[in-house]
C-alpha cells in the first residue's frame, strides 16, 4: 500500500497543501489532518489522487476537482465540490448550501443531509444525497442526476432543464416548471447504479422522479412566474 | 403632401414621440415586451458634457507626435503573481460566443491582440478561436457558469467574477432560441433551440463576506497566478466598489448604463443603472477611501468611443477603459454598406439593435454560418486594433496638451463641465466657475 502524506493544518497553511496537491502525482495519497472548517480544502486538483479530510472543512471543498478522490469526515461549508468536472467526493457528514453547484461531471455523495440550492445549475454531475435537501434543490439544474434519500424543501426543481431528479422521502413543494414524472425501468435501472455508487441499498422502487415540464423553455406571454 | 409634417405646423409630442408611440402600439398587438440589443439609447449626461483646459499660461503642455506621452498600465499587480502588463488602457469588454459569431470573437481577439491589449470571454465560455487569437484573455466567471471549467480558468490571463453588467444591473441573462445553435448548446449544456436564462445570481456565494471566500478559491485553484477581476453594473457604485475591494478583488470593472448588451428587456436597458458619467467617481472615491485607489485598479466600461471618452476616464481616476459597442462598430456593425439589408429587417444602418434575433446582417451578432461567414477576422481585426491606436493617440494628444506624460496623470483638475448636472456627476467645476454642485464649494 502507497504511504500516505498528511498534511496538518495546525502548522501548514491553506495554500501549502494545495499547492502540494496541485503538483502530486496520480495515484498518490493524501491526508488532511486538523481542518478545523477552514475554506478552499483540497480545490482545483487535476489529478487522480486520493485526499482524506479529517474533521470539518469549509466552504468549497474540493471546489471544482477533477480526477480526484476526496473524503471529509466531518461536515462541510457551502458549495462543497463545486464545478467539479469529474472524479469523486464523499462527505460523511452533512453540507451546508449549493453542494455540487454548477457541477459538470463526477460523483458527489453527502451521507447526511443537504442545505438549501442542492445541485443548484447542476451540468452533469451525479449527487446522491443520505438524508434531506433544503429548499430550491436543483434550481435550474441542466443535466446531471440528484438523488434524495430522505425528505426534499420547497421548490425542488425549480426552473429545471434537464437534470433528473429522485426522491425516496416526502417533497415539500416543486418549483416552476418541476413536475413529477414516471418511473420506468430505465429510470429504477438508473438509480440502482447510482445508489449502488454510493453506497447504499436503498430500494429504488421506493422513489419517486421529478423532472421539467419543459414549459418555460421559450419565452410567451404565459410564462408568469 | 409636404414629407416633413413639421413644416406643415404639426407638433410631436415630447411626452408621446414616435419611439413611444410605436412601443405602445407593439405591445398592444403583440403582448409580449421588447427584448434587444445595444444599450441605453436615452440621452444622459456623459463624457461629452466635459471639457478639458488645455495647458497656456500656468500650465505647461508637451510637444505633440514628439514629447513622449506614454500610454501602458499593469492591471491586477495587488495580490496576483502573473499581472497584465498592456500597451493601452483600451481593452475589450466581454461578450459570449453565442451572442457573437466565432469570427467576431476571433477578431476582437486578433485586434487586441495587435494593439497590446486584453479582450474578455462572456456568457457560455471560452472558445478555442478566441484564446488562441488572444494573446491576453479574460475569462468571466458568471452566474450561469455555462461551460465553466478549470482548465479554461487556468489557460486565462485573468478572472473576471461578474455581478452584473450596466445595461442590466441585477437582470442575469438571455439568449433566444433563434441563437442557440447545436455548438453554443453543447458548450451552455443546454438543449439547442431555447430560450436560455442566465442567471442573475451566484449560485454558491452570497454578498462580499462570500465573495472574499469565493475570491481566494479562484486564487487557490489557479496558483495566485491570476488576476482576479470584479465587475459590477453601475447602480450603488460607491458601496459596490468598497465591497469588491475589501473582498479582495485586483481589478474592479464599473460598466455604466449606456453599456451594451445582445439582448435584453428594453424596459431594463433604459430604465435601470445609472450613468458612466456618474458611476465613475464613486467609485474613485470608494478606492480612495480605503486607500486602494491606483493599487486596485478601475476599469470603467459604457459609452467608451473614442480618445476623448478614454482620457476623461482617466482624468477621472480610471486606470483603463473596456469597449464594446464601439469594438463592434470598428468590426462593421451598423455600417452603411447593410442599409439595404438592415430595413429589409425593419431597421437601418446606425439604428441596429435586433442582436437577440441571430439575423445580424454583418455577421457579428449571429450564429447563422452564412452570415457569420460575412465578417472577415483578419480584417476585423485590423479594424479594432485601428481603433483602439486611434483612441489611444487621441488621448495622448489632450493628454500632451494638458503638459502630461503619461495618460494616467491626467487629472480631475483637467477637467470642467458643460451642464450642471454633469459637474455635479463628475466633480468637477462647472465650465467659467469655481462651483461644484453638491460639495459646497
Amino acid at each position: 500500500m502507497a504511504p500516505v502524506t498528511e498534511i496538518d493544518l495546525r502548522s501548514a497553511s491553506v495554500r501549502e497543501l494545495n499547492g502540494a496537491l496541485h503538483r502530486a502525482e496520480p495515484g498518490t495519497s493524501w491526508r488532511v489532518l486538523h481542518p478545523g472548517g477552514a475554506h478552499n480544502l483540497a480545490v482545483g486538483l487535476d489529478a487522480a489522487v486520493d485526499v482524506v479530510i479529517d474533521g470539518h472543512a469549509g466552504y468549497y471543498c474540493a471546489g471544482m476537482n477533477q480526477h480526484a478522490t476526496v473524503t471529509v469526515h466531518g461536515n462541510v461549508g457551502v458549495g462543497v465540490a463545486e464545478n467539479m468536472m469529474s472524479g469523486t467526493v464523499r462527505v460523511r457528514g452533512s453540507a451546508s448550501q449549493s453542494a455540487g453547484a454548477t457541477a459538470h461531471g463526477g460523483l458527489l455523495v453527502i451521507d447526511g443531509d443537504a442545505s438549501a440550492r442542492c445541485g443548484i445549475s447542476m451540468k452533469g454531475v451525479d449527487i446522491v444525497v443520505g438524508g434531506d435537501v433544503g429548499h430550491m434543490s436543483a434550481f435550474m439544474g441542466q443535466a446531471g442526476r440528484l438523488v434524495v434519500c430522505g425528505d426534499a424543501g420547497d421548490a425542488l426543481g425549480d426552473s429545471l432543464y434537464e437534470a433528473r431528479i429522485y426522491v425516496q422521502g416526502r417533497v415539500r413543494s416543486l418549483g416552476a416548471d418541476c413536475v413529477e414524472k414516471e418511473m420506468g425501468p430505465e429510470h429504477l435501472a438508473e438509480l440502482a447504479m447510482l445508489l449502488k455508487a454510493a453506497g447504499r441499498d436503498d430500494d429504488p422502487a421506493g422513489f419517486r422522479r421529478y423532472g421539467s415540464a419543459r414549459r418555460l423553455y421559450h419565452f410567451t406571454t404565459g410564462n408568469s412566474y | 403632401m409636404h414629407d416633413d409634417p413639421a413644416a406643415l405646423g404639426l407638433r410631436e409630442s415630447a411626452t408621446f414621440d414616435r419611439a413611444t408611440i410605436a412601443a405602445i402600439q407593439r405591445a398592444a398587438e403583440t403582448g409580449v415586451y421588447d427584448i434587444r440589443g445595444w444599450g441605453a439609447k436615452r440621452r444622459v449626461p456623459h463624457f461629452d458634457d466635459l471639457l478639458f483646459l488645455g495647458a497656456s499660461m500656468s500650465r505647461y503642455p508637451l510637444e505633440g507626435y514628439r514629447e513622449r506621452c506614454d500610454t501602458d498600465v499593469v492591471l491586477g499587480d495587488r495580490h496576483a503573481t502573473r499581472p497584465l502588463r498592456l500597451a493601452t488602457p483600451v481593452t475589450i469588454a466581454g461578450m459570449s460566443f453565442g451572442a457573437l459569431s466565432a469570427q467576431a470573437k476571433e477578431a476582437l481577439g486578433r485586434g487586441a491582440s495587435e494593439a497590446g491589449t486584453s479582450t474578455t470571454t462572456g456568457d457560455g465560455g471560452m472558445t478555442p478561436e478566441e484564446r488562441g487569437h488572444s494573446k491576453t484573455l479574460v475569462y468571466q466567471y458568471l452566474p450561469s457558469r455555462y461551460g465553466m471549467n478549470p482548465d479554461d480558468l487556468r489557460r486565462a490571463d485573468a478572472i473576471e467574477v461578474v455581478l452584473g453588467q450596466g445595461a442590466k444591473p441585477g437582470g442575469g441573462g438571455m439568449l433566444l432560441g433563434q441563437k442557440i445553435t447545436d455548438r453554443v448548446a453543447a458548450m451552455r449544456t443546454l438543449p439547442p433551440g431555447i430560450d436560455q436564462r442566465s442567471a442573475c445570481r451566484h449560485p454558491d456565494w452570497t454578498g462580499p463576506d462570500d465573495l472574499e471566500i469565493k475570491i481566494r478559491e479562484l486564487r487557490e485553484i489557479t496558483d495566485w497566478e491570476k488576476p482576479i477581476y470584479v465587475k459590477v453594473g453601475a447602480t450603488r457604485t460607491y458601496y459596490d466598489v468598497k465591497l469588491a475591494a475589501k473582498a479582495g478583488a485586483d481589478v474592479i470593472v464599473v460598466d455604466g448604463m449606456q453599456g451594451g448588451t445582445a439582448a435584453t428587456q428594453e424596459v431594463f436597458i433604459e430604465h435601470v443603472g445609472i450613468p458612466t458619467l456618474a458611476a465613475l467617481p464613486q467609485a474613485v472615491r470608494a478606492l480612495q477611501e480605503e486607500g486602494l485607489h491606483r493599487r486596485v485598479q478601475l476599469v470603467v466600461s459604457g459609452g467608451v468611443r473614442n480618445g476623448a471618452d478614454l482620457a476623461k476616464c482617466m482624468a477621472l481616476g480610471a486606470d483603463a477603459v473596456a469597449i464594446g459597442t464601439a469594438a463592434l462598430i470598428a468590426l462593421g456593425d451598423n455600417h452603411p454598406k447593410w442599409d439595404a439589408e438592415y430595413r429589409k429587417l425593419g431597421s437601418a444602418a446606425g439604428y441596429f439593435d435586433d442582436y437577440q434575433d441571430g439575423r445580424d446582417p454583418a455577421g457579428i451578432s449571429t450564429q447563422d454560418e452564412e452570415l457569420a461567414a460575412r465578417l472577415d477576422p483578419v480584417e476585423g481585426g485590423r479594424r479594432v486594433a485601428n481603433l483602439i491606436r486611434v483612441m489611444t493617440m487621441e488621448a495622448q494628444t489632450i493628454a500632451r496638451a494638458c503638459g502630461k506624460a503619461h495618460l494616467r496623470n491626467l487629472e480631475p483638475e483637467d477637467l470642467v463641465a458643460l451642464t450642471v448636472e454633469s459637474a455635479a456627476m463628475a466633480r468637477v467645476p462647472l465650465a467659467g466657475t469655481d462651483w461644484i454642485p453638491g460639495t459646497g464649494r
